[in-house]
């Protein structure tokens, strides 16, 4: 065996976790929207509309939306497409599904790489120079700021900043992710970049904060650590301390936090992107949703499932690369 | 030539909020006195929870952020403050701590004993004091949690001596060890207190200190009661305080006797001897008396009203 057999077996067990993940979810998210009493011919068509129409019509409409196939049936049928890699057509878009969401995880992807790495960073280093500094005044700030920016709800923020960025101070767009007006061919990156700002900030901004406090805790708990002692007494200095025993230390709950805070992220975007009507993965998950586009829905939904597990797994194999009793355990069993 | 180490009257207490807003001192240590000549073993033996191992701490000024300490420790003569304590930490004044968890889980034996330095010399020194204890070089290539608890114990000491170490604090250094291990990592001590450095042991194992120690202090709940050279262990005659004959007496080979009753934990006494709740020779006196002081008696010392004497059982 050794550790390549090791390492294969540990990747086929986390492989089975994930298709069923990816199974169960699509379910529930099915399941859901059979249960919703949303009409997607009232929603989409309009009561006005429907009445004016035709029986025959009607029944086409219906049709379209698939509400003459029983829902097992019709999750069945998707169920088999996706394992054959089709995931359909999207009901409002009038493409493939695949196709709608490259082009979303596209523009919502520098969102979320961005809020995620931005996060990241600020917080470790706020959380370890709260934990170093405990119970003086840079611990108190960074503390104060964590819990109110905990306490307050990712939409009202993304609306405070549109208020003050936006619409007060003027230096930024109010939405969408381009000019409006401009022709696709003239927008340049440094306009893409514009608009992508405060929605990246807020989602920075919210992300920070749980992580800067757990990465507190884990510093002090390092510093209070036998082993920190231990290096005192051997006359390290508590910033060499802090780097040779801390950093490391502490960067094996951060591999977690970090790559934990994906759904986080993929979460709150959903969010944010409403309210700056950012055309990314969160308002298309909106839309689909409220439209009752179930194969977009499911597309999405499956996505970023899988997104946030690949995340998880991440962790994991990192784990393996910092963790010497992992590393060393696995390549001795 | 100097003590090594001469301590004075030394207070340990921690500051408390109760509620968020009242302060509170809590003392973990009162009045400890101890001297430790070159060459000389002094063990300060108690149970557990009586603030020995803050004692080491705080003499290397590694106490909790509210812990606070009053008296004087000399160091060779002067007095050891803090900024002189950070200084001659590692280097003269060395901490063998009590295990594992004192090392980094995260970082290989050998890169800790050389405190990151990477050079040759380094290197070698390291080599040589694993080698002293019988630790091969291939050992510094592991983590702590791959070494067993002797093999643990003996690179902790390695750790201490790579630089010549005057002062040695070693804390607990032989729980979870076998008799056999233990006997060795005294005698480790023993020879680093005959090549001329000073020991302090701090124990709750008063058969196994013996063994070793010039000189014994006894701790009862945060507070000396008697100060005796090894020697007068020998019989229970030449002890002075009822709590040390007690503890004689519980010894394996003086007839296993123990003593009833539990020690108070320390600062819950505030007047009158702390040991009044568990001896069998107590008298009102011992219990009205504010404090009682640590005087010289016999050779030694005790904080008893009332003392042992040689003649009696």
């Amino acid at each position: 065996m050794g550790r390549l057999g090791h390492r294969l077996r540990f990747a086929g067990k986390k492989l089975l976790r994930m298709v069923l993940l990816l199974f169960g979810v699509s379910a529930v998210t099915f399941a859901l929207m059979a249960a919703s009493p949303l009409d997607p011919l009232q929603t989409n068509v309009g009561q006005a509309a429907l009445g004016s129409m035709s029986p025959e019509q009607i029944a086409q409409l219906e049709a379209y939306w698939g509400m003459d196939v029983p829902p097992l049936e019709r999750y069945l049928s998707w169920l088999i497409g996706a394992l054959h890699g089709d995931f359909g057509t999207s009901l409002l878009y009038r493409q493939p599904v695949l196709t709608v969401i490259g082009q979303r995880l596209r523009s919502s992807l520098w969102l979320m790489l961005t809020a995620w790495i931005l996060s990241g960073v600020l917080g470790l280093a706020l959380g370890i120079t709260a934990g170093a500094c405990r119970d003086r005044w840079p611990d108190k700030l960074i503390r104060g700021y964590c819990f109110t920016i905990s306490s307050t709800p990712a939409f009202w923020l993304a609306l405070l900043l549109l208020m003050i960025f936006s619409v007060w101070l003027g230096w930024l767009p109010i939405g969408l992710s381009i000019p409006i007006g401009m022709d696709a061919a003239s927008v340049t990156l440094l306009d893409r970049l514009r608009h992508a700002i405060l929605p990246a900030l807020t989602l920075s901004i919210t992300g920070v904060a749980n992580i800067a406090l757990h990465t507190r805790e884990k510093t002090i708990d390092v510093m209070e650590s036998d082993y920190a002692l231990f290096a005192r007494a051997r006359g390290e200095r508590p910033l060499a301390i802090a780097v040779r025993h801390g950093l490391w230390n502490v960067a094996l709950p951060a591999i977690t936090l970090q790559f934990a805070s994906i759904s986080e992220i993929v979460g709150g975007s959903v969010l944010v992107e409403q309210v700056f009507s950012y055309p990314g993965l969160g308002q298309a998950a909106v839309t689909a949703g409220l439209g009752s586009d179930l194969p977009l829905l499911l597309g999405i939904t499956v996505v970023t499932a899988a997104l946030v597990f690949a995340g998880n797994l991440a962790a994991d194999l990192l784990y393996g690369a910092v963790d010497p009793k992992i590393r060393r355990g696995a390549a001795r069993s | 030539m100097p003590p090594i180490l001469e301590i004075r009257d030394l207070s340990i207490h921690f500051v408390q909020y109760e509620r968020g807003f009242r302060r509170r001192r809590l003392p973990v240590i009162r009045d400890l006195s101890l001297t430790i000549q070159p060459g000389q073993v002094v063990a300060v033996v108690g149970a557990s929870g009586s603030g020995k191992s803050l004692l080491a701490h705080g003499i290397l000024d590694l106490l909790p952020y509210n812990g606070q300490m009053e008296g004087s420790i000399l160091y060779q003569g002067e007095p050891l403050s803090p900024r002189r304590a950070e200084q001659l930490r590692g280097d003269e004044i060395v901490l063998i701590p009590q295990g594992v968890t004192y090392l980094d889980p995260l970082m290989k034996v050998g890169d800790q004993i050389r405190r990151g330095r990477k050079d040759p010399d380094s290197r070698a020194r390291c080599t040589a004091a694993l080698q002293r204890y019988g630790v091969g070089p291939e050992v510094e290539a592991l983590y702590p949690f791959e070494l067993s608890g002797g093999m643990a114990r003996r690179v902790l000491i390695a750790s201490a001596v790579v630089d010549r170490p005057k002062l040695i604090i070693t804390d607990e250094p032989t729980p979870g060890l076998d008799a056999k291990a233990a006997g060795r990592i005294l005698g480790h001590l023993r020879e680093l207190a005959e090549e001329g450095a000073g020991v302090l042991l701090v124990t709750h194992d008063l058969e196994l200190a013996l063994t070793i120690a010039h000189r014994v202090t006894v701790f009862y709940a945060g507070e000396t009661i008697e100060e005796a050279a090894a020697q007068d262990f020998s019989s229970s005659a030449g002890l002075r305080h009822p709590f040390t004959r007690a503890l004689w007496r519980a010894m394996p080979q003086h007839g296993f006797h123990p003593l009833s009753g539990a020690q108070p934990y320390p600062g819950t006494v505030d007047t009158g001897c702390p040991f009044a709740g568990q001896c069998s020779r107590c008298r009102p006196d011992c219990v009205q008396t504010q404090r009682i002081p640590l005087r010289p008696w016999r050779g030694g010392a005790v904080r008893c009203l009332f003392p042992e004497e040689e003649a009696s059982s």
